[in-house]
């Protein structure tokens, strides 16, 4: 009996080493371990061995299943990952082809240099809000410390509807009719289109945009205008983005600044972008003017503020390297496509 | 403001600085750079010789030899020019030395032009002798050089000077940026006083001392002013026996340097003043002024008057006149007249240095459309006690320069002189605006520099009159700020009550939008807010039609940019039209842009704006493209299956079988349709041309981010396929309409999966073949419950004469 089962384990392994497809495989599983198998025969043949050697036939039959089995398995394994390897080979392709997707439409500079934007802001706790395109007179001057007759007026280059309605000419008109809310404290940006009766040409455009800001609580001083602009200049132009700030004039701050920050695109080293001086001149800022604060109804002895504006285009002309500011207008695939 | 920094160096004469770093300082000090010009740039190695012997050239006739001592040695120049003579002295440029031009006078090269010694025709020459225009000025700038060649010195020069140093060329010109604050900026003075308070010298501004002979200026001209808001101050002097010459060479320096061309001693001292104070002066001829008396008084509408120019020009009401005691001699302030008018001839001679109403002369300047150097300086609104300085000065200098004999006395009217404005000194507060610690004695020293006083006893700070702009502690604070510089006040950030940084719901929902219609391949435009009002017709919008009342800009570039849009249609399809000109394929297209409607016209009060989504394409795309693009942005906006589509025909600009309102809870959201074949014409543009208009103040209202998780089926669905014949004209909406109704709760979805016409069905008919879907949430659902459904949407369909397809 041992010595039979031995022979049956030895054909078995033989063709199973020898099997060099799943089928042949499967055929030497059903003739040695199948129903009819050499090995179920001999469990059949047991009823002729001897009732107390019984136990030790079978033991020895299972284990001699076990290692055909085993085998068996091992064998499959090795096919198939044999056989899946050379699939493989077989459906080599060539990823150089181009890839597949549909064409997608794209934001407009102005608008992700505005997101650029609002995203510092919002990270610093800025509420974004809006106002009238179409402005009265004495929100976009009268509340801005610009009266009547002021150049400032004249500067500003302003479409009238009437004497009291303007297009407005800047955002800052939003300050004033946030600030006469009353709700303290008050940061918030507030983004728009603004109009200026500027022909149109490479750089000039009658209508343009604007994101103003504003800070108004108790103790805000120009330390903190300074250090706001200077963090978002390096989170909005890069770490390394050095900031300058130069006294200027403006109605409805006091004092007053212009802020230069390093030229993007050379560093500071001076290129034609910055026409040599390594900055570049992006926004006008300072201290919300004690004056105008009272025309809005907030007290200048409990508080005060700082407020900064900046013309939307200027940074996103310079920031893509656009040389014509039509093309923002023109809508041109080929232009909007490369944002 | 163009300052030469020469003349700076008048009045702070320890000023040591490169133009570069006196251009860089003033500008953290508060006077921002725009440019500065080198007038010696590009003149290297340009000597003063003197041309010892001058011989004939053997072969050329039109050429000379020059023997020319150049200090220490004597060189060979061959040269063209016609008018030297041996003796003379003049500019040479040695050999691989530079000039700015050529001699023509023409636009200098960037780089200058190179000099080389060589051979002219045969004889050596070792350099060249300049013209004026060689060293890149002009004869309007030195009137004593030649028309036609070399310059000659008449001045105390000796060989081998420094040619440029002896013309006055080493210097620079830096121009500033003035802010309309800053009017005392607006002179040489003002700028020299920011300098050295800038670079903390000492400032020694003109030194005036009292001018003029015995005689009384009131037995020469009496002085009336009838408009004293017009003209708070007017002040008159009198010069007589005077002697026109050219003014001395310190001063045609200085002027030219401005750009200042000089004339005669006379002219050059009124520019100079102007220069120097910021004072227009003006100069009348005593022998044409009638009754020996001046009147300023508001001209008469309709005045005629004609201007030193010699243009007739017409005055109002509002224009202040300067009279005397027969007729107009001058408008204030802007120009005089030809009547009295400064000739060669002149004997005696009227100044006027008065101060006028700066917004008065700017709006009469605009009105008569002459705008002039006086005018521009007055209308920044001049501090009347710098008329008296300006005009002691110009005396003063008439008597320095022997150019007449100033009579004793001034005559002054001014009834109401300038208050002195006190502000109290709070430091405290300055710093705490500034959030610097700086401290009063240190404060004190800035103001000190700028001429701000302090009263220690009732603690002031005394403004000057020519600091109209310090009304208060910001204004002080701004001044701290300047001098302490704003590079070194700190760093911080407002550390008061923390906000939360937040965009409105509005701007949540626009931002969807736009990446939808991203997602989708359109591309975010951007057109103007004003347009034409031809695009009314364009868009063949009836003549009552609604959107035809626009509010109109009263000053507008333009016609076409002169209303402010009522609807955004036009930018979108002149946008695409542009595309097809430009035969890009596919465009599709998406604008955010306000449309302005009026409540009532003319304009009261703020109209209405209403935020308008455009979306347009052409291309690769129909109908259907766009209405997706729509259901798509409606499901992100938590109105998926929610909208309803009503064929209508009332949008004009839009083909009449191809348009549809959208709506939502009933209310129109939006309407979408192909733009009408006429309208298509109207922009140059063939094909078709779909476009949709989303009105968002109707649509974010209705949008919503609340999502409720409902759980995924865990019963079976079950389908039921229709397979219809209908007429043509029936829409499928009404079916879904019929199918949402009848299927209530029980129906998940309906999908239309066929729709046919052709020779399996009759003529005028259609198929249409829908698969529903029913399924419960909480059981399995029986045959019979589906058939009686379906049997309802039966008889339904059967009401339009819906037949299941046999």
């Amino acid at each position: 009996m041992k010595e039979r089962l031995e022979a049956i384990k030895k054909a078995a392994l033989e063709k199973i080493e020898k099997a060099d497809a799943m089928e042949s495989l499967n055929d030497i599983r059903v003739s040695v371990l199948g129903k009819k198998g050499e090995l179920t025969q001999v469990l059949k043949g047991m009823k002729d061995v001897a009732k107390e050697e019984r136990p030790i036939v079978g033991q020895m039959v299972n284990d001699t299943r076990a290692v055909i089995e085993d085998a068996l398995e091992k064998e499959m394994t090795l096919l198939k990952k044999k056989i899946r390897e050379e699939k493989m080979k077989r459906e080599v392709i060539d990823v150089t082809l181009p890839g597949k997707t549909h064409e997608k439409g794209h934001r407009h500079p102005n608008q992700i240099a505005l997101e650029d934007l609002e995203r510092v802001f919002i990270g610093m706790g800025y509420e974004v809000v809006e106002g009238p395109e179409v402005e009265y007179d004495k929100y976009n001057f009268e509340m801005l410390n610009i009266p009547a007759n002021h150049p400032a007026k004249d500067e500003q280059d302003t479409f009238y509807i009437n004497k009291d309605i303007v297009l407005r000419t800047q955002t800052s008109p939003v300050q004033a009719r946030i600030m006469e809310t009353g709700k303290m404290p008050i940061r918030m940006i507030a983004p728009g289109r603004v109009f200026r009766s500027d022909e149109v040409d490479a750089t000039h455009s009658p209508s343009f945009h604007q994101v103003e800001g504003l800070v108004v609580d108790k103790g805000i001083t120009f330390a903190d205008l300074k250090g706001t602009l200077e963090q978002f200049a390096k989170e909005f132009f890069g770490p390394d983005t050095k900031v300058k700030f130069r006294p200027h004039h403006f109605p409805f701050t006091e004092p007053s600044a212009e802020v230069d920050v390093t030229c993007f695109k050379c560093g500071g080293k001076g290129c034609r972008m910055c026409k040599g001086s390594g900055w570049i001149e992006i926004l006008g800022c300072g201290m919300v003017h004690p004056h105008v604060l009272e025309m809005c109804g907030i007290d200048p002895e409990i508080y005060s503020g700082f407020a900064f504006g900046i013309g939307l285009e200027r940074v996103a002309l310079l920031k893509y390297e656009i040389d014509d500011m039509r093309l923002l207008y023109e809508n041109d695939k080929r232009f909007l496509s490369q944002f | 403001m163009d300052t030469p920094i020469s003349w700076i160096k008048a009045y702070v004469p320890d000023l040591e600085c490169t133009p570069q770093e006196y251009a860089d300082k003033m500008t953290l000090s508060g006077s921002n750079m725009e440019s500065v010009t080198y007038l010696d740039k590009n003149l290297e190695k340009i000597v003063v010789g003197k041309i010892e012997k001058i011989e004939k050239h053997p072969d050329a006739d039109k050429l000379i030899i020059c023997q020319v001592n150049i200090g220490d040695e004597t060189i060979q120049i061959v040269t063209g020019a016609p008018n030297v003579s041996e003796g003379d002295l003049v500019p040479v440029v040695l050999d691989g030395g530079r000039v700015a031009g050529g001699h023509d006078g023409g636009k200098n090269p960037e780089n200058g032009i190179k000099i080389k010694k060589g051979k002219l025709r045969g004889v050596e020459s070792f350099g060249m002798m300049c013209s004026i225009e060689e060293l890149g000025s002009s004869r309007d700038m030195y009137p004593e050089a030649p028309e036609y060649g070399i310059y000659i010195f008449k001045k105390d020069v000796k060989p081998g000077d420094d040619a440029i140093e002896a013309l006055g060329l080493h210097d620079a010109v830096v121009e500033f940026e003035i802010t309309s604050n800053r009017v005392d900026c607006f002179s040489m003075i003002g700028m020299a006083r920011e300098a050295a308070a800038t670079f903390r010298k000492e400032f020694h501004p003109p030194v005036v001392t009292k001018t003029g002979n015995d005689e009384d200026v009131n037995n020469y001209i009496k002085v009336r002013v009838e408009d004293d808001e017009l003209c708070p101050r007017y002040t008159a002097r009198v010069v007589k026996n005077i002697k026109l010459a050219p003014s001395p060479e310190w001063m045609q320096r200085r002027l030219s340097a401005m750009g200042i061309r000089p004339i005669n001693n006379l002219v050059d001292i009124t520019n100079y003043v102007m220069e120097e104070y910021g004072q227009p002066m003006h100069a009348y001829d005593l022998d044409t002024i009638a009754n020996k008396e001046i009147i300023v008084r508001r001209a008469k509408n309709g005045d005629k008057f004609t201007t030193l120019d010699g243009e007739e020009r017409i005055m109002d009401e509002n224009v202040l006149m300067i009279c005397d005691g027969e007729k107009e001699i001058g408008i204030a302030g802007i120009m005089g007249g030809e009547n009295s008018m400064v000739t060669d001839d002149i004997k005696t001679l009227l100044f006027e240095a008065a101060c006028f109403d700066g917004t008065n002369i700017r709006l009469s300047s605009k009105r008569i459309g002459l705008r002039t150097d006086a005018s521009g300086k007055f209308e920044k609104g001049l501090d009347p006690e710098n008329a008296m300085a300006a005009m002691d000065r110009a005396c003063q200098l008439i008597e320095e320069l022997g150019a007449g004999e100033v009579v004793g006395g001034a005559v002054d009217v001014y009834p109401n002189p300038v208050k002195q404005i006190r502000l109290p000194l709070e430091v405290d507060k300055m710093n705490a605006l500034l959030g610097t610690d700086v401290s009063k004695e240190q404060v004190l020293k800035y103001f000190k520099r700028i001429e701000l006083d302090y009263d220690e006893a009732t603690n002031e700070v005394i403004v000057p009159s020519f600091r109209q702009d310090l009304h208060r502690m910001a204004d002080l604070a701004e001044e701290v700020a300047r001098f302490y510089g704003y590079d070194n006040i700190p760093v911080t950030l407002p550390n008061g009550e923390s906000t939360a940084g937040k965009k409105p719901f509005k701007m949540r929902v626009e931002d969807i939008c736009r990446n939808v219609a991203e997602q989708n391949g359109f591309c975010g435009g951007m057109t103007y807010s004003f347009e034409s009002p031809k695009v009314f017709d364009k868009l063949l919008l009836p003549a009552d039609a609604k959107e035809r009342q626009a509010i109109e800009i009263s000053n507008p570039l333009g016609e076409d940019f002169s209303i402010m849009r009522t609807i955004s249609l036009n930018g979108m399809l002149t946008s695409l039209a542009t595309n097809l000109a430009h035969r890009n394929k596919n465009v599709r297209l998406y604008e955010f842009g306000n449309i302005y409607i009026p409540k009532a016209l003319p304009l009261t009060e703020l109209p209405d704006e209403r935020m308008q989504m455009t979306l347009g394409m052409y291309g690769d795309c129909d109908f259907f493209n766009l209405k997706g693009v729509l259901e798509d942005m409606l499901d992100s906006l938590g109105l998926g299956g929610k909208s309803e589509y009503i064929p209508t025909s009332e949008h004009p600009f839009l083909h009449p079988g191809r348009q549809a309102n959208v709506l939502l809870d009933g209310e129109r959201v939006a309407y979408i349709g192909q733009v009408h074949p006429e309208v298509m014409d109207n922009y140059n543009m063939k094909g078709e041309v779909y476009v949709a208009v989303i009105d968002m103040p109707t649509l974010v209202p209705k949008a919503t981010f609340d999502r409720k998780y409902e759980g995924v089926a865990k019963f079976p669905a079950m389908k039921r396929d229709l397979s219809m014949v209908m007429k043509k004209n029936i829409f499928v909406g009404q079916l879904e309409k019929i199918f949402k109704d009848k299927g209530g709760k029980l129906l998940e979805s309906y999908e239309l999966f066929d729709v046919y016409e052709g020779d399996q069905i009759e003529k005028g008919y259609k198929s249409v073949a829908y698969s529903l879907t029913f399924r419960a949430k909480d059981r399995t659902l029986e045959d019979a419950e589906v058939s009686k459904i379906v049997e309802d949407i039966l008889v339904e369909l059967k009401k339009l004469g819906i037949e299941l397809r046999a």
